[in-house]
């Protein structure tokens, strides 16, 4: 063996090469089955990033499609739900430039909304059942319909198939609970005597 | 003389303390009407178990706690109940919230009330429920009901009951005025709590350096009583929990863990005052002693005030001045927040009321560049990094804000304080909070909605399925029917007609059964005519009458004749 290596040592050489080739060629092809992953892994973190309302504005049937439409190179701005800041989450996984919202699709809505049946008009039809992505709507044929409207995502499916136009999306109530501090002013590079007493704000004592 | 221990950061702004102090806790008369707001504790709002048109007396219940978190309300004096409805109330919003309003019928007559003289004798579960009628809610600031902090279960044996008397906010000295009136009621509190807490190892007052005079009225009381009256330097934010029990015990409460979690329970000693009137005196949490001060007003001091009083009321007996006042505020300059009306009530959790003049507190400069100065970083008492949480907060990076422990930030205001460039940096910090907040719960929504969606479209597709098995089958079944009976000529499809047909004929004795019937009946109907033809006959009924009846008689003879002879050809 010895002998041999240093008799032929490029033929030694190659033959350990080849050897090395074959032997990690055979590693990764294992650890490429072993360790496979099912599906494509960015599709889950775009769906993860959508608000998941399933409301189909952006021309897919349901929020995972366009995830899937978006791994494959489709813009990332067609949901209004979701608004800029969904957009700017996909844009920063996918380390993109982040656009604004495509008007096209709809306009990013201030106040979220939910639908409410007006439930002495409702004729049972179960239409408003069918539409609804998220089962939130219960109700059976002939009997009064009503929305559970801790699971309603505010897609407003259900208000285009409705007979009877009974359905209302009614914009969520927000009490003291769902106050949100606001976000200061960014300093505007003005010097500070500049500005008069009367506009600066009244807000905290610092 | 116990080791204190020093924390990070902090700093030193005049304390404004001695103005106030100057005169004993006084009384305010009772105003014409009071509004009570449902939420001053932290937890869900209480219900009102009260009407419009009610009558309450001093101390009733008018609003039971809902569900754990919760504290219940009562009336702080007697009269009529007014108006149940949505009050500005005292939150940094602004906004209203559910309040409940009496009008004062001036008598100030009390509920039956009954203490309990020897708490030892009394089970800490008979306490517990006692505080939780009493409704006590934390009178620090933060207003976390009382019952819960002391029940912090079996899994989390309490070996150290620590009272904060520290009060380290400038200008308020509720507490320090507090302790030099009602020294004993408070030890005696100390005495409930720690008798519901099992009796823990260590009792520790937490008190600052500034009130010599609170310490020397609470040294006589807590003589061979195991109580622990540990002064240490004065320092703003000494008073936060965390920075406190540092203060005296060195321990580190470690992120995201209450105290109970390492063995110690943080009260306020004001609490503990209010658990000594509910279980001693069977007194609900219905006044406190609230500081009113700056230089707007001309009084300054401190008073037993009913919850519910509204801040002008309140003001008006101090000689206010609203010339010289900037803005009310309700809490400490640092941490307190400005009222939009001066109508909003006192709340369980009102410490001081604050009404500064343009000079004393001037209003804020409008926010500079950040020079990088790292002062903030100096001061923080949580040692956080202000300068890094601003970029952050500012970039809305709700990943780095929270890698950077922006959740321990107590909101003190002690960035803020020494920022030169006057960033109002506790502002982007709640403001970040909040969205981050927010930013779960939709998280947690969304979830929920995607899990939904999922089901529906397997369901769905399930049933899809279901019906494409069937539909297969059938056809399955269709192309077996074919292959069974072979090719489909038109002979072959006559064949199976008649086989069909031969299979629905009845058998040859029931045949002979029906045909015999039918002679049978064709006999009766026979026999009937012929009676009906003889009466006719008999009596005097018209030719045409007859006729008919003859013609009937005919009719039901061929019928007759015609069943027989069916008959017979079915015999043959």
């Amino acid at each position: 063996m010895l002998d041999f290596i240093i008799q032929q040592p490029i033929i030694a050489a190659l033959v350990a090469l080849a050897g090395l080739g074959i032997l990690f060629g055979a590693l990764l092809g294992f650890a490429a089955e072993k360790f496979k992953i099912e599906g494509d892994p960015v599709i889950d973190q775009i769906d993860e990033l959508l608000p998941q309302t399933q409301c189909g504005q952006c021309g897919f049937p349901g929020c995972r499609p366009y995830a899937e439409s978006i791994a494959d190179g489709d813009e990332i701005n067609k949901c209004p739900p979701g608004g800029q800041s969904t957009i700017n989450a996909i844009a920063s996984l996918l380390d993109v430039p982040a656009p604004e919202l495509d008007q096209e699709h709809g306009q990013e809505a201030e106040v979220k909304s939910v639908a409410y049946i007006r439930e002495d008009e409702c004729i049972g039809c179960t239409k408003c059942i069918q539409a609804c992505p998220v089962d939130a709507i219960l109700g059976a044929a002939k009997l009064m319909h009503t929305v559970i409207v801790d699971e309603c995502t505010g897609c407003d499916l259900c208000v285009e198939p409705c007979p009877v136009d009974c359905i209302d999306m009614i914009p969520v109530e927000t009490g003291i609970k769902q106050w949100q501090w606001p976000a200061p002013p960014l300093p505007n590079g003005l010097i500070a005597t500049d500005k008069t007493h009367s506009d600066s704000n009244h807000e905290d004592a610092a | 003389m116990r080791q204190t221990w020093v924390t990070p950061g902090g700093v030193h702004p005049p304390e404004n303390k001695e103005q106030s102090l100057t005169q004993p806790i006084g009384s305010l008369p009772i105003p014409e009407k009071l509004v009570i707001p449902l939420g001053q504790h932290i937890g869900a709002p209480a219900i009102a178990c009260v009407k419009v048109g009610d009558k309450v007396l001093k101390g009733q219940k008018i609003a039971d706690p809902a569900g754990t978190v919760s504290a219940a309300i009562h009336a702080p004096t007697s009269g009529t109940i007014t108006a149940v409805e949505a009050r500005p109330v005292a939150h940094s919003s602004g906004m209203n919230a559910l309040c409940v309003e009496i009008t004062s019928d001036g008598e100030d007559q009390w509920v039956d009330k009954s203490g309990i003289s020897d708490f030892e004798h009394t089970s800490p579960s008979a306490l517990l429920s006692i505080i939780t009628e009493a409704g006590i809610a934390g009178m620090g600031g933060a207003g976390f009901p009382a019952s819960v902090k002391l029940n912090p279960g079996f899994q989390r044996p309490i070996d150290t009951l620590i009272i904060n008397a520290t009060e380290c906010e400038p200008y308020i000295t509720a507490d320090d005025a507090l302790i030099r009136e009602r020294a004993q009621g408070i030890i005696e509190g100390i005495g409930i709590l720690s008798h519901i807490l099992g009796n823990p190892n260590d009792i520790l007052i937490g008190i600052e350096d500034n009130k010599p005079e609170a310490i020397e009225a609470l040294t006589p009381h807590i003589q061979d009583t195991g109580i622990n009256l540990v002064s240490f330097p004065t320092k703003y934010p000494s008073g936060g929990e965390k920075q406190l029990i540092y203060i005296l015990t060195g321990k580190e409460l470690p992120s995201g863990q209450i105290p109970a979690d390492i063995g110690m329970v943080c009260v306020n000693i004001g609490t503990t005052f209010a658990i000594k009137q509910a279980v001693v005196e069977g007194e609900p949490l219905i006044a406190r002693v609230t500081t009113v001060t700056g230089e707007a007003c001309e009084v300054n001091r401190n008073y037993d005030v009913l919850i519910g009083t509204p801040i002008a009321h309140v003001l008006k007996h101090n000689k206010f001045n609203s010339q010289r006042c900037s803005r009310v505020i309700m809490g400490g300059p640092m941490m307190g927040f400005s009222l939009t009306s001066k109508q909003i009530p006192i709340v369980k959790t009102t410490n001081c009321i604050l009404a500064p003049s343009v000079e004393e507190i001037p209003h804020n400069e409008p926010a500079q560049p950040c020079i990088r100065c790292g002062m903030c970083a100096e001061a923080c008492p949580a040692s956080l990094l202000p300068q890094q949480l601003l970029w952050y907060s500012q970039a809305k990076d709700h990943e780095r804000l929270q890698s950077h422990n922006l959740f321990d930030c107590i909101e003190c205001g002690a960035c803020s304080y020494v920022c030169p460039s006057n960033i109002p940096l506790v502002q982007h910090y709640r403001s970040s909070k909040s969205d981050i907040k927010k930013a779960q719960e939709e998280k947690v929504k969304s979830d929920q909605a995607r899990e939904r969606f999922e089901f529906r479209q397997q369901r769905i597709e399930l049933a899809e399925k279901e019906r494409e098995a069937k539909r297969a089958a059938r056809r399955e079944a269709a192309k077996q029917a074919k292959a069974t009976t072979g090719t489909d000529s038109m002979a072959d499809i006559v064949a199976a007609a008649q086989a069909r047909t031969a299979a629905k004929k009845t058998s040859p004795e029931q045949e002979l059964a029906k045909l015999e019937r039918a002679v049978s009946s064709a006999e009766m109907r026979v026999q009937k005519a012929q009676d009906k033809l003889d009466t006719a006959t008999a009596g005097s009924e018209t030719e045409e009458k007859i006729n008919i009846l003859s013609a009937a008689l005919s009719g039901a003879q061929q019928k007759l004749e015609k069943a027989k002879a069916r008959l017979a050809e079915h015999s043959k």
